[in-house]
């Protein structure tokens, strides 16, 4: 159910998540701008005005609680120095809002995955992966409250086989290569939160999901591909969990509900509210079992009504009194059935992320103990989640994608058994985009 | 020619190896190189371009169609060289500094180069001397930008500005895309093109060197 999860968590200034309430999470970034020493004082106005407006919106809306979202741009993580900078910003405004207004609040700080900024990514050594590490470092001492990431480990094969259609491909990137980059990344942060006493939240599989979604809507890939791959793309988010991460999970990880079937941890979505951002078919779904609700990220540019983040807190604001009213008035399953049933017969994409579809692609994956097995059984359990429903009419694929869908359960099940069947095919067709040492191969 | 016809229908179908096949067989049937191009390969590019537009193929059908034309011009390629053909379409490609998208990017490159142009890609977060140096090292016809940043689109202009103080820019075209980019954008920053996808910015290249991927001496226009 949205706003309640089995483990909700406090953090910053006294922000309760996944405690019966749903907060909005407000994400922004810069208007089209150069990013350098130059502009840099530009830049931190930029931030200065976005907390005094959070200040000012939050006594106007009268929010029962706020998380703020600052997603790093790559030279912030480069420059540790910028991104706490920035950090320091809004952490100064959001205590600010506490003390003044007892605004509960927290701010999650999301550093930049720079480790594939060389080709293959070294993501275990190296100039990037030492500033990324000073990034979170600075970050923490700079007034984050919970740290999140969005990792690539695995992207430049999944890029390359989702492209081609080859389900081999996209289930080593996933299956295989993600979840070892995961485990190490992960322990890595768990450990640094705990040293500086900060939330470790969690990931998002934002580049392998998010692009599918993206290819899809533009008619590049089949929808149903789409869902399969959100699905499967679960279970490498998943690894931070198992690490230590305790959510929330990061609000364009659209596989959350999994991952709150599976952790009972709080999580972030975001839907129709970030539009801003991007376009979905899963605008209302999505919503369905958020803890916090979020946009996404929005330019800071003028609008008629003033800025555009404060027209999305707004936004934020209104769509969470409705939930947390549902909840208030007990009338919240048949808000959820709403914002369910509203999407779910147009899109697999939006099927696959009812709680019904969530709850059966976290059983199949808590019935495996690899992660190749696990990523396997969750696609293959989002097949049957289209099948069933497509069976019952309660959503029509065009023909394409009906084929597509026959052609994906056919490819998932002439998959082998373990991964070690899959090791030295995919080292001959995709050696040349990864580094095995990257991933302890 | 029903044959090339066929190669068509193959090269339609992502059948690599038969596409293949039936290249060498027709080149051994002594059916010109230029005739297989424009008649077999081309012609059933085009084909793929149109379906892809109307949401009949997807992309990794037509990724298959493309390394399918791949493989044949492999075979094609020494034969229309020793024609005098010359590929008139190299293609410098790269993400713009501060910038590490690149599936975008990627993707625009592997389209060209199922089209049959020739593409140099220097990667993610390209600084614009790294353009510079590449446009002198290996004389592209055109340069493509890529950005998905608001806070990077605009070294998509530096790039340009020092291109052109290199004494290179008219020695080139250039294209940019990305998310946040615009036909407007690319006016501003002076551009030559801009493309909202990948299918679009293949007609847009085509467009700009006015030309198909391959080009005859008009004189060896029979083969």
């Amino acid at each position: 159910m949205f706003g309640k999860a089995p483990k909700p968590l406090t953090c910053g200034f006294g922000l309760q998540i996944g405690a019966g309430e749903v907060y909005p999470e407000l994400n922004f970034t810069l208007p089209t701008m150069l990013l350098d020493e130059t502009s840099w004082p530009s830049v931190v106005s930029h931030y200065e005005e976005i907390g005094e407006m959070i200040r000012r919106a939050a006594k106007r809306l009268h929010l029962p609680g706020l998380m703020v979202e600052f997603e790093l741009l790559p030279p912030m993580t480069e420059r540790a120095e910028w991104g706490a900078e920035i950090t320091a910003v809004l952490h100064r405004h959001l205590k600010q809002a506490h003390e003044e207004i007892g605004l509960p609040c927290a701010l999650r700080v999301t550093p930049t995955d720079i480790r594939d900024i060389t080709r293959p990514p070294e993501l275990r050594s190296g100039k990037a992966w030492e500033e990324m590490c000073r990034s979170f470092d600075q970050c923490a001492e700079a007034g984050a409250d919970v740290l999140s990431i969005e990792s690539v480990g695995g992207k430049e094969v999944n890029d390359e086989a989702m492209m081609y259609g080859d389900i081999e491909g996209v289930v080593f990137a996933l299956g295989v290569l993600a979840p070892r980059d995961m485990e190490f990344l992960w322990n890595e942060i768990v450990a640094l939160c705990a040293a500086r006493n900060v939330v470790p939240g969690a990931d998002s599989a934002c580049g392998f999901a998010n692009t599918a979604m993206q290819l899809s809507s533009q008619g590049m890939l089949p929808e149903v591909f789409a869902a399969v791959i959100r699905a499967a793309s679960a279970v490498r988010s998943l690894v931070a969990y198992e690490c230590g991460a305790v959510g929330p999970s990061k609000d364009c990880a659209y596989e959350g509900p999994i991952l709150k079937s599976i952790t009972g941890s709080p999580i972030a979505m975001e839907g129709k509210s970030a539009s801003c951002a991007h376009f979905s078919p899963v605008g209302n779904v999505a919503a369905a079992m958020c803890d916090l609700w979020s946009n996404e990220s929005v330019q800071n540019i003028r609008l008629l009504s003033g800025s555009a983040p404060e027209a999305y807190l707004e936004l934020l604001a209104y769509d969470c009194r409705l939930f947390n009213k549902a909840r208030e008035s007990g009338t919240e399953r048949t808000y959820q059935k709403l914002l369910v049933d509203s999407d779910v017969h147009e899109s697999p994409q939006a099927l696959v992320l009812s709680p019904e579809s969530t709850f059966r692609i976290a059983s199949a994956i808590t019935k495996e103990s690899s992660h190749y097995r696990r990523t396997v059984a969750a696609a293959r359990e989002a097949i049957s989640v289209i099948r069933d429903a497509t069976m019952q009419h309660e959503l029509r694929l065009r023909a394409r994608e009906a084929q597509w869908l026959d052609k994906l359960g056919r490819s998932f099940d002439a998959l082998p058994e373990k991964e070690e069947g899959l090791m030295k095919a995919m080292i001959e067709r995709y050696g040349h985009l990864f580094s095995p040492e990257s991933y302890g191969l | 020619m029903n044959e090339l016809h066929e190669l068509a229908q193959l090269l339609e179908q992502g059948q690599r190896q038969r596409v293949a096949a039936l290249t060498q067989e027709l080149l051994g049937k002594g059916v010109g190189p230029q005739t297989i191009l424009n008649e077999g390969l081309i012609a059933g590019m085009a084909v793929v371009g149109e379906k892809m537009r109307g949401g009949e193929m997807y992309l990794p059908e037509v990724l298959q169609a493309a390394s399918a034309m791949h493989a044949s011009l492999g075979i094609l390629k020494p034969h229309l060289l020793r024609a005098g053909a010359k590929p008139l379409g190299r293609i410098l490609m790269g993400t713009v500094k501060g910038d590490m998208h690149d599936i975008g990017k990627n993707l625009v490159g592997i389209m060209l180069q199922g089209a049959g142009f020739e593409i140099v890609d220097l990667g993610l977060n390209v600084p614009p001397q790294k353009f510079i140096e590449a446009i002198n090292a290996h004389s592209p016809s055109i340069v493509g930008m890529s950005a998905m940043l608001t806070t990077t689109m605009l070294n998509m202009k530096t790039t340009i500005d020092a291109i052109a103080a290199a004494g290179l820019r008219s020695n080139v075209k250039v294209i940019v895309g990305g998310a946040p980019v615009s036909q407007k954008f690319a006016d501003e920053i002076g551009a030559d093109g801009y493309a909202r996808d990948a299918v679009l910015a293949v007609d847009k290249v085509k467009q700009l060197l006015d030309t198909a991927a391959w080009s005859m001496p008009t004189e060896r226009l029979t083969d």
